[in-house]
């Protein structure tokens, strides 16, 4: 095992590609994820990687180039964030329906408008329904870990499709904290060669791919991605196990925070997660038997999971980064659709929190708890902002 | 290159029968004596539009090469994908073989949709022919206007009403504008003169770095014209100067085929009233209540044609 290093989050990724070391990266700067891409030329200009690098004129070619080298059959890694993955909308679900294992960071930040360059998850929740996985880290040990995973759980051949692993603007992505890397070779030995399927490049077997699909096979073609996204749920599961086995950093898919004995519980995703923890031990000191669910992956959609951690709880705030507008925040009905059937339901509200890189205190949490415990809770409220 | 008949009947289908084109379209023509000008092997994107959608309907396919769909506006990154991913593994050793890039997109891919993700392309440098089948229109979706429709063509976004004679605008000058990126090769052809677009296809193939080939591709649905003549309409469009057949090569211009001897005095120079006699799109036109704007269609074919012959020396 490598030494500490200290990082921010967009060096850790990059520093990951550097170990793992795509045949091709194409990217498109965006802030804030433009050190992961400014890093990695820095690579490729003082010949460290050996990877084919284009930088692309915009998102939308930045993911069609990414489409095809993978199905050429290259391993690709690429980064974006906000705006840019707004704009690569329409080729994310080509990517996810050709059934290419593409790699992507993505820098949860707000999107436009007004412009705001700050963290919120509406970017990421845009694309939830696109057929890529999509993992969220807290900070940068986890920014790092789950770039590694991404590669190993994407190209897992009952899964064969893309992931994106989220981590939060500015929050975890410029922020700089210790991180324990691996050893280039453990790396490469986890994830192993990349096995292409059916690749463009192969001559001898010619291939059409991204064919006109009808009325008679669209929905069977759509049925076959629900049936790789239900596969990757167990493979998720083992690779964590796996490189918990290696690194002693087991995570899952949902994770509890002193969840047992708890009575009331916030749940989050990305750096929130962590704050939120600060709290909770803080609360207990109090007395208070209250706990935390970091929900780790978003799609595929751990409702089991989710169900049996919260099932018998008496409160559940749900945290959204993120608003439905019309609606609510998006994972809060996930949530309770999860709920829905479990005996001991919980009361379940949803905060929408954080949107434009809003900061989030500790005092607010503690108030959000309080309400909770209070039971003089809407069932939609939104922290911090100025009504 | 330079290929006989009889040797390019012997080459290997790249593209089959079978496809759902329509009767009497142009661009199944132009896309074999494209195909033939490499005995390399190739890979094929091609950017959503008739070309696509007719030659790969799920579970058949008219191609016997390596083709990748993507999207509308998007067949040059996604070839250039392709390229990236190849020179990463041939550095690798994964690869060995010398193979050749090539994407089709309609005019609507190219002028219009995915103008900027092919200027990004070409600006990169990538080694790849990006060819446009110009039938100037959005033709798959039901005849509407694009950038490359003429003046005074009647579309159904563009309809020749009883105020506005069908499409107010020139089309844009795409072939120049590619040009302006300073690439290794671009070039103006049709299927009527098979030897001069398999020669300039043979060139594109071989530039070391991105080509161009800009194909005028007549539709008999859009143009309106007995489906057996989308040759001759090619080649009208060639004789009118409508369409004049060109190459730029390594920084130089050169006039080709018939327009080469248009310029040389060696064949006639035809009015444009032939060119909208011809075809129903322009009917409209022949009305006295728009006879100017067919002297505006002579008028702007004759200011672009005498600036090509400076550019080409001539």
């Amino acid at each position: 095992m490598e030494s500490q290093l200290v990082f921010n989050g967009d060096q850790a990724i990059a520093f990951s590609w550097k170990q793992i070391d795509p045949d091709v990266v194409a990217a498109y700067p965006i802030t804030p994820q433009t050190i992961i891409v400014e890093n990695f030329s820095d690579f490729v200009a003082n010949g460290e990687v050996n990877s084919e690098y284009v930088c692309a004129e915009s998102e939308h070619s930045a993911m069609s180039i990414c489409i095809g080298a993978a199905a050429a059959g290259a391993r690709v890694a690429t980064a974006t964030a906000s705006a840019g993955l707004a704009f690569m909308w329409e080729v994310l679900y080509i990517a996810s329906a050709m059934r290419l294992p593409i790699v992507m960071s993505v820098a949860n930040r707000a999107l436009s408008g007004p412009i705001n360059i700050h963290c919120d998850h509406s970017d990421a929740m845009g694309a939830r329904d696109s057929g890529w996985i999509q993992m969220f880290g807290e900070n940068v040990q986890e920014a790092y870990d789950d770039s590694i995973m991404s590669f190993k759980i994407a190209e897992h051949m009952n899964v064969r499709l893309p992931v994106m692993n989220c981590i939060d603007g500015f929050i975890v992505t410029h922020s700089l904290e210790k991180f324990l890397p691996l050893d280039d070779a453990v790396v490469k030995k986890f994830i192993g060669d990349f096995k292409p399927v059916r690749p463009l490049l192969d001559l001898k077997n010619p291939t059409t791919m991204g064919p006109f699909s009808f009325t008679d096979y669209y929905f069977e073609h759509k049925y076959q991605l629900v049936e790789a996204m239900n596969k990757a749920m167990p493979v998720i599961k083992d690779t964590f196990k796996e490189y918990g086995k290696i690194t002693g950093r087991h995570y899952d898919v949902a994770e509890g925070y002193r969840l047992d004995d708890a009575d009331y519980v916030i749940m989050a995703m990305g750096s929130t997660a962590g704050t939120v923890k600060y709290v909770v031990d803080q609360l207990r000191a109090e007395g208070h038997k209250v706990g935390s669910l970091k929900l780790r992956l978003f799609r595929p959609f751990p409702a089991k999971e989710i169900a049996r951690l919260l099932q018998g709880k008496k409160a559940v705030a749900v945290f959204d980064r993120a608003i439905s507008i019309g609606s609510t925040g998006p994972v809060f009905p996930e949530v309770r659709s999860a709920l829905f059937d479990v005996k001991d339901r919980p009361k379940i509200v949803n905060y929408v929190y954080g949107l434009g890189g809003r900061d989030v205190r500790p005092d607010e949490l503690k108030d959000v708890f309080k309400n909770l415990m209070s039971g003089n809770v809407n069932e939609l409220n939104f922290m911090g902002v100025r009504i | 290159m330079s290929a006989s008949l009889k040797e390019l009947s012997k080459q290997e289908t790249r593209f089959t029968e079978g496809h759902r084109l329509c009767a009497g379209c142009t661009e199944p023509i132009i896309a074999r004596q494209i195909l033939m000008a490499t005995q390399k092997p190739i890979v094929v994107s091609n950017a959503t539009g008739c070309f696509e959608v007719s030659t790969s309907i799920y579970p058949y396919t008219s191609w016997n090469v390596p083709w990748i769909h993507s999207a509308f506006e998007n067949a040059a990154p996604t070839i250039t994908g392709v390229e990236s991913a190849y020179i990463a593994l041939k550095r690798k050793g994964k690869i060995t073989e010398d193979i050749r890039f090539i994407s089709f997109g309609g005019d609507g891919a190219t002028y219009d949709i995915g103008f900027q993700a092919l200027s990004g392309a070409i600006e990169r440098g990538h080694r790849f022919m990006y060819v446009c089948l110009n039938n100037e229109a959005y033709m798959n979706t039901g005849i509407q206007r694009s950038g490359a429709t003429g003046r005074g063509a009647q579309t159904t976004t563009c309809p020749a009403g009883t105020c506005i004679p069908g499409k107010k605008e020139f089309p844009k000058d795409m072939t120049k504008i590619i040009i302006a990126h300073d690439l290794p090769y671009a070039a103006q052809c049709s299927p009527h003169n098979w030897k001069d677009l398999i020669e300039k296809a043979s060139k594109g193939f071989d530039a070391n770095g991105p080509a161009f080939l800009n194909v005028i591709a007549p539709c008999p649905r859009g143009w309106r014209y007995d489906p057996s003549l989308g040759v001759e309409m090619a080649k009208l469009a060639v004789e009118t100067c409508v369409w004049p057949l060109y190459e730029y090569e390594n920084g130089k211009y050169a006039l080709t085929g018939d327009s080469k001897r248009i310029a040389e005095g060696s064949k006639p120079k035809k009015p444009i009233s032939d060119w909208l006699k011809s075809q129903g799109r322009f009917s409209h036109l022949l009305k006295p209540q728009w006879a100017s704007v067919a002297d505006e269609i002579q008028q702007n074919v004759d200011k672009k044609w005498g600036e090509l012959l400076k550019l080409c020396q001539i």
